[in-house]
């Protein structure tokens, strides 16, 4: 029962979206990573490991692409919408990840 | 002349910009861009206090109090918040799958529509799960701050209580008002019927539920599983 979307009139809905067979396949695949990430958060020797952490945020990553690409059709949709929310993100990442080695710095200065 | 300007052309049925797209889907994503930044500096803050709290509970170990010699467990729990965000992943197929219903019905209906072809099709079943979903996840979170709170963590008790309630806590709202949003688009649907012409409505209140999703998604990783 996979359908074609038909493409909307407005130019920024010009081009096809993601079938629903396509729908089930992305839901299936984020209910898989969200269970192995809480698989992963109950094997203590993987918890303990130097890759839990960078583990878990592929992972979550993986999930975030997926949503952003084929839920909010960011993978079909107009360059624009692509940096309008690109653009941000970056910025947002960026400053989340300055204040933290600016913070954790700090934080080892006052220990020292 | 400008009567005469007014009556020769015809009323204004789109809203394009001069980039040729449609003015309230370039808003929506300039809105969630100032979401994406808003939400960081909520996670930055909820990272930056991380195991800095000097008294208990604390979110994955036990503490006691070395002068009362009160315990309190870990409070996280990540079973119950696993099956929240279980929930809201799937709010959003449910989601997607009203706009497509609304996109399809361009498509000239079948002459004996089977009963999955009518299931695919029906926004108002779709929408309404979405909102049942979107107020699943909230259910799971009122549980959450009460047994929290019944635990002794308040967002007064500790910097974790602080950043953890104000982070989870904005985002809660986000999913309160998205689901006071697709209520009243499943009311629309339900009093004249959505069409094709309504589906950008509904694509930019999907964009706003999807993005509530990705946020989850963000801090389910980052407050409930990184220890």
């Amino acid at each position: 029962m996979a359908h074609e979307h038909a493409g909307h009139d407005n130019p920024d809905h010009a081009h096809e979206h993601p079938t629903w067979k396509q729908y089930r396949w992305v839901a299936l695949i984020l209910t898989v990573i969200t269970a192995l990430e809480v698989w992963a958060y109950y094997m203590p020797k993987l918890v303990a490991s130097p890759f839990f952490v960078p583990l878990l945020l592929i992972m979550s990553a993986v999930k975030f692409a997926i949503v952003v690409m084929f839920y909010m059709h960011l993978k079909y949709d107009h360059r624009l919408f692509r940096a309008l929310f690109t653009g941000p993100l970056t910025i947002a990442m960026a400053t989340l990840i300055g204040l933290l080695f600016l913070l954790a710095r700090s934080a080892a200065y006052i220990r020292a | 002349m400008a009567h005469a300007a007014a009556e020769t052309h015809p009323p204004i049925q789109h809203h394009y910009t001069t980039t040729g797209l449609d003015n309230r889907k370039v808003a929506i994503w300039m809105f969630i861009g100032s979401e994406c930044m808003l939400f960081a500096s909520l996670i930055s803050t909820y990272l930056i206090y991380k195991g800095k709290s000097l008294v208990g509970p604390m979110p994955h170990e036990a503490w006691t109090n070395p002068q009362t010699g009160q315990t309190f467990k870990a409070i996280l729990n990540i079973p119950v918040t696993s099956i929240s965000t279980f929930v809201l992943l799937m709010s959003s197929f449910a989601m997607v799958m009203a706009l497509a219903a609304i996109e399809n019905r361009r498509k000239p209906r079948p002459a004996n529509p089977g009963f999955w072809w009518k299931v695919e099709n029906s926004s108002k079943l779709w929408l309404l799960m979405t909102c049942i979903m979107g107020a699943t996840f909230l259910g799971f979170q009122a549980y959450e701050f009460t047994s929290f709170v019944h635990e002794g963590l308040t967002i007064r008790r500790n910097l974790f209580g602080s950043s953890f309630f104000t982070l989870t806590g904005f985002h809660g709202a986000h999913v309160t008002a998205g689901v006071i949003w697709l209520g009243t688009l499943l009311a629309i649907d339900m009093k004249r019927g959505l069409q094709p012409k309504d589906a950008v409505w509904v694509d930019i209140a999907a964009l706003y539920w999807h993005f509530v999703d990705v946020v989850w998604i963000a801090i389910f990783t980052l407050v409930y599983l990184i220890q």
